[in-house]
């Protein structure tokens, strides 16, 4: 039997295993190691202060580790230096602060070019940008597996493409994107790119210069660590082509009633005071992934896939969406409405998700009106799997 | 909850649903229910009679007869059927004062089916209601 010697990190997963509640969507968000709810409760019981302002000790060692987050992330993604790194709330709003920030490179008859997999928050800033601009948003098509299709890329991303905005990982499919190969398309038309990391960083280990995009963004819920905290990466001659986005606080050099001059990134695109505990936290979350063995995780998360995957395809008319290449599947059932699924897979215990996943206009090209969703994390296990098909099994009895 | 005032076929919703052992039965039960909803023409099942907040589609559609409302409620998907089924069995035929009023959340939990009314449900039971009253309240 497959066993996680990570679930016990992890105090919620006991908690859940208690009440008979199995956690299969860590897509959605995942839970938390000790490591972070210790130093959650080490930040706030030695003294809160805020960052960046005061001279006072507590000020002094909120800062430290503040910055000393932004030092682990920038080695962690391989970034050149610290202040190639934003904090912002979430990966929706990394998002939207780029698409706000880049608003003044974008002309009437421009394109901006996303593909068909984005989830909504890698769509709606870059839509709602196009219609401000008068600009075309251009969506590349997927082959068949939910890859981008790079042939079809090679024709739509041409002069016009000033952003290049793509996931690395789909949150639906759990296909791997071939970013190696897509990114230079538009590189070589002197777009911005744009990775939508919030997936795929949690499956692997990304080094954003090997990458090659000028953005990267990846949410610290998904990664283990706390809400409220959005990460984004910007090579540095890239973060000097935003224009600021949100005003007030400490992103401000000089301030005057009728005008103002403002910080380089990183400070000048962090406006008001910062979500401090959860960067300490995001801080404590990358040291513990860090001391963590990277080759059996990897093998750990590509067997447990394998046994979701294989599960799936062994039942009768079970449709996979794609072919997923880690992390998660979707699937449909033939002739049962997943929303039923959903209802019965809840009153036995076990916690997917179902619906359109925020991805809308995917599902539409799918022709689906909504999908089951499970997906893993390291401190999944074998246990977990069969619970799940044993539930699902069940269901589909009651159903068909 | 005022006893006198359950229209038989709630009644009828207590009998079954509290005798019920079990998910599985509750599921199956709650299909049968689904199966007895009025059925909606096909002009009906339109964008005008779609409860928004709802993940999976709902229609309903309310006509009033000497102040009392009735309403006639369809879904895709089945369990989501039974639940509209026992909540019509519950407010079908009531006044506008006591659609009002009317405690959906006692009602559901009467019959061992409070969670389906979760605010983290995308279920729409919820927004049915909603929509119930707001109709009634025209
Ligand atoms: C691919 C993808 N991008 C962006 C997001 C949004 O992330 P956040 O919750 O940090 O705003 C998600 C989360 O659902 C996601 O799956």
């Amino acid at each position: 039997m497959l066993s996680s010697p990570w679930r016990s990190d992890f105090p919620a997963l006991a908690v859940m295993e208690a009440q008979g509640e199995v956690y299969l969507d860590s897509a959605a968000t995942a839970q938390k190691p000790q490591a972070l709810i210790s130093a959650l409760t080490g930040y706030y019981t030695s003294g809160a202060a805020n960052v960046h302002r005061a001279q006072h000790a507590s000020a002094e060692r909120a800062t430290r580790a503040f910055e000393g987050t932004r030092t682990k992330l920038a080695s962690w993604l391989n970034a050149a230096e610290p202040t190639e790194i934003i904090f912002t709330r979430g990966a929706t709003e990394a998002l939207n602060l780029l698409a706000y920030g880049m608003e003044a490179h974008i002309d009437a008859g421009d394109e901006i070019a996303i593909t068909a997999l984005e989830h909504h928050a890698n769509l709606l800033p870059w839509q709602q940008l196009a219609q401000r601009r008068n600009a075309h948003l251009v969506v590349l098509p997927l082959d068949k597996a939910g890859h981008i299709d790079l042939e079809a890329a090679t024709q739509l991303i041409g002069p016009r493409t000033r952003v290049l905005a793509a996931s690395q990982l789909s949150n639906v499919l759990g296909t791997q994107q071939p970013l190696h190969r897509l990114l230079p398309l538009a590189k070589a038309q002197g777009a911005l790119t744009v990775v939508d990391g919030a997936q795929g960083i949690v499956h692997q280990r990304t080094d954003v210069r090997s990458l090659g995009c000028d953005f990267y963004v990846l949410s610290s819920h998904k990664l283990y660590g706390p809400e409220g905290v959005g990460v984004l990466y910007g090579r540095r001659e890239a973060l000097a082509r935003l224009r600021h986005w949100q005003f007030g606080g400490e992103m401000v050099q000089l301030a005057e009633f009728q005008h103002a001059q403002f910080r380089p990134a990183p400070l000048g695109f962090e406006a008001g005071t910062p979500p401090i505990a959860g960067v300490i936290g995001l801080g404590a979350v990358l040291d513990y992934l860090g001391g963590l063995d990277q080759a059996a995780l990897a093998a750990h998360e590509h067997r447990l896939h394998r046994m979701l995957v294989d599960g799936l395809a062994m039942r009768d008319g079970i449709r996979l969406l794609g072919r997923p290449d880690c992390a998660l599947a979707s699937f449909t059932v033939e002739g049962v409405h997943p929303a039923d699924l959903s209802h019965l897979l809840t009153e036995q215990g076990v916690a997917v998700r179902s619906g359109t996943h925020c991805a809308m206009p995917l599902m539409g090209r799918l022709g689906v009106s909504g999908a089951i969703r499970a997906s893993l994390a390291f401190y999944n296990d074998g246990a977990d799997l069969e619970v799940f098909f044993c539930a699902l099994d069940r269901a589909l009895e009651l159903l068909r | 909850m005022n006893e006198p005032t359950l229209p038989p076929a709630a009644r009828e919703a207590i009998d079954a649903f509290t005798g019920a052992a079990g998910w599985e039965q509750r599921a199956r039960l709650l299909m049968q229910w689904g199966e007895r909803l009025e059925p909606l023409a096909d002009s009906e099942r339109s964008d005008e009679n779609r409860v928004r907040g709802c993940e999976s589609q709902v229609w309903l559609i309310a006509s009033e007869h000497d102040s009392r409302w009735h309403f006639r409620a369809d879904s895709e998907a089945r369990l989501l059927r039974g639940l509209l089924a026992v909540l019509l069995a519950r407010v079908d035929g009531l006044d506008a004062q006591a659609l009002r009023t009317v405690d959906v959340a006692e009602w559901f939990n009467r019959l061992g089916l409070g969670r389906q009314l979760s605010p983290s449900r995308a279920n729409g039971i919820n927004a049915v209601l909603s929509r119930m009253q707001a109709l009634a309240a025209r």
